[in-house]
């Protein structure tokens, strides 16, 4: 025991004496989280709008800053005349042409949509005739396509409910509410992907590299000539990367929450269990590479490979599991950020307790109970 | 693969033990089984009255082992690395305090305590990690090629800190490719091609020349004295020593020296010196490999 505090605490002082590492540690997670969470973003703001108004009623102007009210929006040029004055056009569409065409606009990626309003919009909607507005949209990035489609479907529909007598609501209607994250925003998606996706690339390099680092400086050797088991060093070692990893996912979960208004709706305690268990197999996992490597250099391209990849490609991260290909389903059972995933998701965006991720949790454990198995084996076979 | 056969030697209590060999010859090899960090495919080995194989742990609490590298902890300072091998063989803190002050002692450490180890001069570190190595008062020590890299000045300051050791008990085992510290063992085993070539104390190992003399030649060209001697029945073999010749006479040549001067003289070579000489370990080194093949 008294040995195995040895190795701890020469390994917090290692740590600590090398503020290169302890900075790499605790704070690049942080500025990584910072990086992904404003570059990873799939909502779809400041789309640039034209509008061609045929009709110049109380009725196409209301619908028009629906629109840019909605905040989705932005109305940067009119087509055909009249109207308010285009917003943006430059020197070489005057020499061109009077005004913007549709066509001109959409060539030059000066506008993604364009909001044709018929004429005779407003006296329809006087009258209770049923009607159209026709939406252009550029489709050369389909998904942001669909996206502002369903924008524009929203704006319409709520603008068209508006003047509909409350008489003559359609029986059957879809009330759609999306629980957890009403807006739909992708960050609070993403974040607890990012969380899990930075605490195991921190954890399995930290340890993988820590005690290759003795291999390859030799003084691995002289604490094998100690009368100490592989257990205590391999213990010893674990603590400090244990502690410094949860600190380090720690901060990264606060940054979430103040900067990315991830939300915190179910326990801590149990979110503390989950994230315990998968560092835990991290760090198990860092082991495991330690007692293949060799060299430092070989550690740390094994470590990212099996962190790195599988941690965004096939935990759930990004791309959703289930519209995998069956093997790579499979596959996936056995990356333990995807059971994290669920939990912390779980737990922070829903609230939700063990009911709901209690196999996940369990799967955690397995996971870290295994690869330590493994990697005690190995070292054990290597010190003898 | 087989690095050995047949290594069968021991060693008594307070002995300074070297193990000579020119590189590869399997000397680390030997002190990694007898510490307890590779397993013999057959055979076995006690160390302080232990069984290696049945009780590696055992071993390990009684020896101290000190290797080429000086594996100190470079970012640790020379407190700290004391603080941690003192932990990893389980000192109590009062004990830990008083080696401490020893080991501080002993390497001329005073002042230089809050220094990292990768900021002192090799002879400094060398002595820490001697120190490190005795922290627990192990009865046995190993030393694996200790003194490499390390100036001439340091390396006989911490060949005193060895005899003292010695003097007060300690069993040393030391491994060295260097012939003048090979002097400072009380007994020798040479190995070469992982097997034991020679055992014994210097004056024993000398016996290999028993009956043939060694003629040390200073000539004005040592290349041209070695191939007219060469030539000679009465000479077995020659060898370059320094900036002289030493030639091994073959058995009841003893008294060949004034011919053989005689005859390089007439050969148009001028002899400075030319007298018979005590087998230097060299001598007894190069001898025992050639016979051993």
């Amino acid at each position: 025991m008294r040995k195995m505090l040895a190795v701890a605490r020469k390994e917090f002082r290692q740590i600590a004496r090398d503020t290169r590492t302890l900075m790499i540690l605790l704070f690049v997670p942080a500025s990584f989280l910072l990086l992904y969470g404003y570059a990873l973003n799939f909502d779809i703001r400041h789309v640039h709008l034209a509008v061609e108004d045929r009709d110049h009623s109380a009725e196409s102007r209301s619908l028009i800053s629906a629109f840019v009210n909605s905040g989705y929006f932005d109305l940067v040029a009119t087509v055909g005349a009249g109207g308010a004055p285009p917003a943006r056009t430059t020197v070489i569409d005057r020499l061109l042409s009077d005004a913007p065409t549709t066509i001109g606009l959409m060539d030059r990626n000066d506008v993604r949509v364009v909001l044709v309003i018929p004429p005779g919009l407003g006296r329809a909607v006087q009258t209770s005739r049923p009607t159209s507005v026709q939406v252009l949209l550029n489709g050369d990035n389909a998904n942001t396509a669909t996206t502002v489609m369903g924008y524009a479907l929203t704006i319409v529909r709520s603008e068209s409910a508006r003047y509909l007598p409350a008489a003559a609501v359609p029986l059957i209607s879809v009330e759609p509410r999306v629980w957890y994250n009403p807006e739909l925003r992708s960050t609070l998606f993403l974040v607890p992907g990012l969380i899990a996706y930075i605490a195991m690339i921190t954890a399995v390099v930290s340890t993988a590299l820590s005690v290759v680092r003795e291999k390859e400086r030799g003084t691995m050797e002289q604490v094998r000539m100690a009368p100490l088991g592989a257990a205590s060093f391999v213990v010893g070692k674990t603590i400090p990367y244990f502690l410094v990893s949860l600190a380090s996912a720690l901060v990264i979960i606060a940054a979430a929450m103040t900067l990315f208004g991830m939300p915190m709706r179910g326990s801590w305690a149990l979110l503390f269990v989950a994230l315990s268990l998968f560092l835990v197999g991290a760090l198990g996992l860092g082991l495991l590479i330690s007692s293949v490597a060799d060299t430092q250099q070989v550690a740390f391209q094994m470590a990212l490979l099996v962190s790195f990849l599988p941690t965004l490609m096939l935990s759930g991260f990004i791309f959703p599991i289930s519209s995998m290909p069956r093997f790579l389903q499979v596959v996936t059972y056995a990356v333990p950020a995807r059971y994290f995933l669920i939990a912390l998701r779980g737990v922070v965006l829903k609230g939700a307790g063990l009911e709901a991720f209690g196999i996940e949790l369990i799967a955690l454990a397995v996971f870290a109970v295994v690869v330590l198995v493994l990697a005690s084996a190995r070292l054990c076979r290597q010190w003898v | 693969m087989r690095a050995f056969d047949e290594l069968t030697f021991s060693v008594r209590q307070g002995e300074i033990f070297g193990f000579l060999g020119s590189n590869g010859a399997g000397k680390s090899t030997t002190i990694r089984m007898l510490c307890g960090l590779l397993k013999p495919t057959s055979g076995a080995a006690t160390v302080g009255g232990i069984d290696v194989g049945r009780n590696p742990e055992g071993v390990k609490r009684r020896i101290g082992y000190m290797s080429q590298r000086f594996s100190l902890y470079e970012h640790l300072t020379v407190t700290q690395n004391i603080t941690f091998f003192g932990g990893l063989y389980g000192l109590d803190r009062a004990r830990l305090d008083v080696r401490r002050r020893f080991v501080i002692e002993m390497a001329g450490l005073h002042g230089r305590e809050q220094l990292r180890a990768a900021d002192l001069a090799g002879g400094w570190r060398q002595r820490l990690a001697l120190g490190c190595a005795i922290l627990h008062e192990p009865p046995i020590l190993f030393l694996d090629e200790p003194t490499g890299g390390v100036d001439p000045l340091s390396r006989r300051e911490f060949w005193r800190l060895i005899d003292q050791l010695s003097a007060s008990g300690t069993t040393v085992l030391v491994t060295t490719h260097y012939l003048d510290e090979a002097e400072h063992c009380h007994r020798l085993a040479i190995i070469h091609a992982g097997r034991l070539a020679a055992l014994g104390t210097t004056d024993e190992l000398k016996e290999v020349f028993a009956g043939r003399a060694i003629i040390e030649v200073q000539a004005a060209n040592p290349v041209e004295a070695m191939r007219l001697l060469d030539g000679m029945p009465e000479v077995e073999k020659t060898s370059v020593f320094g900036t002289a010749v030493h030639a091994v006479l073959k058995a009841n040549q003893v008294d060949a020296t004034p011919t053989l001067k005689g005859r390089l003289e007439s050969a148009g070579l001028p002899v400075i010196a030319m007298a018979p000489v005590r087998p230097s370990l060299e001598d007894v080194f190069l001898e025992v490999v050639e016979q051993a093949g």
